[in-house]
């Protein structure tokens, strides 16, 4: 009898870990495939809210921003490569707002991987960061993302249907911020 | 045996459940590619504090990166004193902190506050690493010889002789108003240092 609790507390506690509750690191989101199902919060700034397409309070899935294709930012204030490559970033913003083509189709947002609040505010003044950027203080969403390393991009393409396609998923700084763009802009069959 | 057995199974399952919260607690820049060692997680403090706070911080004198030496002495009566050790260069949460301190010397600044990083690598390593945060605008002392002296000197100084992730707060008297001696696996939050820094300035 006891034997047989053993093995079955073996057996509970393997299925427990294995299973996808496990709170595991997942795999990084690859390109073709779709991006793990989690939330982010709705943020309180109208300008940010507008921007995305968002309305009320609560939480929001990708998807439901108002864009064609949405890039995101996986960064770290803490991180020097994300601080170095802030400026190129915003050129990107900046290209987007100001292309009548690309303008409301691509929307861009940043999560800041194991940075709380405060933190995520302190990346955002000091380099006047332009777009939404969103919290993950206890490292829930980077574990979902597949722990990458920082900065990270990955680009989401929004069907009218509301379902999602990952299109581009790269570590590290851009080469260029026109290539960077155009290659999610073509991924995205938005020219 | 058999009941003890159980028990001992549910732990390990326990601690194994816990474990991977406590693995991702970092987020690796990309630029230090793949030099980063992860000693994986270790236990969260080992040492026995010997600061206390009220109390004078202790002196010191340490090598730093940029040459020269730097003392805790000559701040006295000048600038509040934010001492952060970490417990060793290419490591994962170390390699993760300082360069967010990198980021804020303005609100040093408005606290009339200098940062010192320490930890008891050799000048030659903390040289390599550091430099790939970019410039650094604080001193960066190395307590390498006699080893780990300043870090034993505060009860800050491990087992296995690297440091505690820890923060000390000094006050222009050279009193210790603030200490932290955080688990090591994990980074202190920014908004708790410059809330201890607050304080100073608001003469609490």
């Amino acid at each position: 009898m006891m034997r047989r609790m053993l093995w079955f507390a073996l057996l509970a506690w393997g299925m427990i870990l294995c299973g996808p509750a496990a709170g595991r690191a997942a795999g990084t989101p690859p390109v073709g495939g779709q991006l793990p199902d989690f939330t982010l919060g709705v943020p309180k700034d109208a300008a940010e809210k507008t921007y995305l397409g968002l309305s009320g309070s609560g939480a929001f899935k990708i998807p439901q921003i108002r864009a064609k294709t949405v890039i995101v930012e996986i960064f770290s204030m803490y991180c020097p490569y994300c601080q170095k490559e802030s400026p190129n970033v915003n050129r990107v913003y900046e290209k987007i707002e100001a292309d009548p083509a690309l303008r409301g189709k691509i929307k861009l947002l940043g999560i800041g991987v194991g940075n709380s609040a405060f933190e995520v505010g302190v990346f955002r003044k000091r380099y006047s960061i332009p777009f939404p950027l969103f919290p993950d203080g206890d490292f829930v969403l980077h574990k979902l993302l597949g722990e990458v390393r920082t900065p990270y991009f990955i680009g989401v393409k929004i069907r009218p249907d509301g379902s999602h396609q990952v299109v581009h998923s790269r570590l590290g700084a851009f080469e260029s911020v026109e290539k960077f763009l155009d290659e999610i802009v073509k991924a995205s069959d938005l020219k | 045996m058999k009941k003890r057995l159980l028990i001992i199974s549910c732990l390990v399952g326990a601690v194994l459940l816990i474990m991977p919260e406590v693995r991702s607690a970092f987020a690796l820049s990309d630029a230090y590619k793949d030099n980063i060692y992860n000693p994986g997680i270790l236990k969260p403090v080992d040492s026995a504090l010997k600061a206390k706070v009220g109390r004078k911080a202790p002196d010191f004198a340490l090598k730093a990166v940029s040459g020269g030496k730097v003392s805790l002495a000559q701040y006295r009566g000048k600038k509040n004193v934010a001492i952060s050790f970490v417990p060793a260069a290419w490591t994962p949460v170390c390699s993760d902190q300082w360069p967010g301190y990198n980021i804020v010397k303005e609100m040093f600044d408005a606290h009339d506050a200098i940062l010192l990083g320490i930890t008891v690598d050799n000048l030659p390593t903390l040289f390599s690493w550091t430099n790939q945060m970019g410039k650094l605008w604080f001193p960066v002392l190395s307590d390498f010889w006699p080893h780990g002296a300043v870090a034993k000197k505060y009860g800050v100084l491990r087992s296995d002789g690297v440091t505690e992730r820890a923060l000390f707060v000094i006050d222009k008297k050279g009193i210790i108003r603030y200490i932290d001696v955080h688990d090591i696996n994990q980074r202190p939050s920014l908004e708790i240092l410059m809330g201890e820094l607050e304080k100073l300035k608001r003469g609490k």
